[in-house]
């Protein structure tokens, strides 16, 4: 077996991207669609620190992104369930195909 | 740090100190009062404005994170102006609203982020910002808390807007891994144009584009639109339109610049896209915000043809455009809040016989959609024409005729408007509509800016001295 390198993180990260906008774009319930973006959000973050790791081992430009990131992460959480949950107490529901009321 | 530093950051400052001065009178319960707050609000906002005219000076902060310029400073003196004017238009609204304070306080955190947004020399920088001035805009979209529409429209735009920072953010992960920094300055230096670098140019640009509504990215626009609170409505078109227009320039024009046989090819791609399809939907619409969302979104094509010609007449020509975009749609606006929430009407057939008790608001109207169809004595044509010319100058004909051809187009749907108000004949009256003072001003402030930045040449070349001295 030969070492974890940067390709293996890379693989991990593409795949939990990947993983992440087919939640978004196929789940209807609004919670689980927030979590697919959060899976998305930490793809990137582990780029991030992948590439630090291995490619510019001499500077943290990479670990303070990501230190924003989750923060910046918690924030849109925070404001995206108050949202849902004013959604819920007028509709009921939190399907995003109930969310309906406005169509083309 | 020196007084270099004050007068350097003096919008976001000022900004930041008015957020405070708004809290402090908050738990101080100065705001029980609600005509007395929005006074002194609405005042300390023509205060910011007018500040925003001196001393302003060009240098950089922070390590390059921070920068700002002449054109810089007058981009942010454009979105000053926006915001007074949409407070000064919402007056009437804002009396009859709780929580007004929380409002301006949102309101006014986004503005920051658009500022810092418009300075950021540093992707960490950029993407802060870029959430500072997205997220309180999703919680404000919500802010009529009592009708499903309204929080309708904030859940739309705040996943949309995260789904798009999270893929934006992928970009600039990759973008970090092949050229190890996240400064624009030295970040340009090492794009090479690798297929790596291609992918998370395409991923930036998605994120960018969201914002932006440009055409694949588009299907958010109309309903987030439509269910807002109108204030906030014509933030999210003028104010937020007008930032990342910006900002999309100066990544382009700094980050990506070496780049510039890929982001051509995207940019006229959807260029053509995004006017066609944007009018062609706006065709269809009968709500009449929908028609200003779709119609918003062709705009944002046309702004495009300038950023794309690479040129300091292309560039001065979007910043003109986007001038007289803020005059004409704050109207436009203006009077649209008024009828929705006086009288609960929003589609264009309803307004039918609105001239016969509303003389002057119809004119108003007239004049302000003449502008954004591009109709001569208004500025709008003259703003359409320049960003054609700039285009013209790079010699993209298929481009320019598409954007033409789709001028026809766009005149039907403005017109019907303008039909509708002036020529229709309906059974029952439409009752006259009551404009108080404040928001009087706003309205003649916005098509005195209509007329006049379409009769003085003076503006134009005032705009263009900016970039001709930074360059």
């Amino acid at each position: 077996m030969s070492d974890i390198g940067l390709g293996h993180f890379l693989i991990v990260s593409t795949m939990l991207f990947f993983i992440g906008i087919y939640g978004f774009m196929t789940r209807r319930n609004m919670i689980t669609m927030l979590m697919s973006v959060e899976l998305i959000l930490n793809a990137c973050n582990i780029n991030f620190i992948a590439f630090n790791k291995f490619l510019f081992p001499n500077q943290l430009d990479g670990v303070f992104f990501t230190l924003f990131v989750i923060a910046i992460a918690a924030a849109e959480a925070a404001v995206a369930i108050a949202i849902i949950i004013n959604l819920y107490r007028n509709r009921k529901s939190i399907d995003a195909e109930d969310a309906d009321m406005m169509r083309l | 740090m020196d007084m270099n530093f004050f007068i350097l950051m003096k919008p976001e400052l000022l900004l930041t100190g008015l957020i405070f001065i708004i809290m402090f009178a908050k738990i101080a319960n100065l705001a029980e009062n609600n005509g007395r707050f929005l006074i002194l609000v609405n005042t300390l906002l023509v205060l910011n404005f007018v500040a925003g005219f001196f001393m302003n000076q060009e240098g950089t902060l922070f390590s390059g994170m921070y920068i700002t310029s002449d054109s810089m400073a007058f981009e942010k003196n454009i979105l000053n102006g926006g915001m007074m004017l949409i407070s000064l238009m919402a007056y009437d609204w804002m009396m009859r609203c709780k929580n007004t304070p929380e409002y301006y306080m949102l309101l006014l955190s986004a503005q920051l982020g658009m500022f810092f947004l418009i300075s950021s020399g540093n992707f960490l920088m950029f993407y802060l910002a870029m959430e500072l001035a997205t997220i309180p805009l999703a919680a404000l979209s919500n802010f009529d808390l009592d009708r499903p529409k309204s929080s309708e429209a904030a859940f739309k735009s705040i996943m949309s807007s995260a789904f798009a920072s999270a893929i934006m953010l992928f970009g600039l992960s990759l973008m970090y891994g092949t050229t190890g920094t996240l400064d624009f300055a030295e970040m340009q230096m090492l794009v090479t144009g690798s297929s790596l670098q291609v992918l998370a140019f395409i991923f930036v640009f998605a994120g960018i584009a969201f914002k932006l509504s440009l055409v694949p990215f588009h299907l958010w626009t109309a309903d987030v639109y439509e269910g807002s609170p109108v204030p906030v409505t014509a933030t999210l078109a003028v104010i937020s339109k007008a930032t990342f227009i910006f900002v999309f320039m100066s990544t382009m024009f700094t980050v990506f610049a070496n780049f510039f046989m890929v982001w051509d090819k995207v940019v006229m791609i959807s260029i053509i896209a995004t006017i066609t399809i944007g009018n062609f939907m706006a065709v269809r619409q009968t709500n009449l915000k929908r028609v200003l969302a779709f119609s918003s979104i062709a705009q944002m094509g046309y702004l495009l043809l300038g950023v794309a010609s690479t040129s300091v007449q292309g560039a001065s020509s979007v910043l003109y455009f986007m001038l007289i975009y803020v005059f004409s749609s704050v109207a436009i606006f203006a009077v649209v809040g008024l009828i929705f929430y006086q009288t609960g009407k929003e589609d264009v057939a309803d307004l039918r016989g609105f001239y016969k008790n509303n003389k002057l608001l119809s004119w108003v109207m007239a004049v302000a959609l003449f502008s954004l169809a591009g109709i001569p004595p208004t500025a709008g044509f003259f703003g359409k024409y320049f960003l054609l010319t700039s285009g013209a100058a790079k010699g993209d004909y298929i481009v320019l005729t598409v954007a033409i051809l789709n001028m026809i187009v766009s005149l039907y749907y403005y017109l019907r408007i303008v039909k509708a108000m002036f020529i229709d004949k309906s059974e029952n009256d439409f009752e006259r509509i009551s404009v108080s003072p404040i928001v009087t001003v706003s309205i003649v402030v916005c098509i005195a800016g209509v007329l006049l930045t379409g009769m003085s040449g003076e503006v134009y070349e005032q705009i263009k001295s900016l970039f001709l001295a930074s360059n």
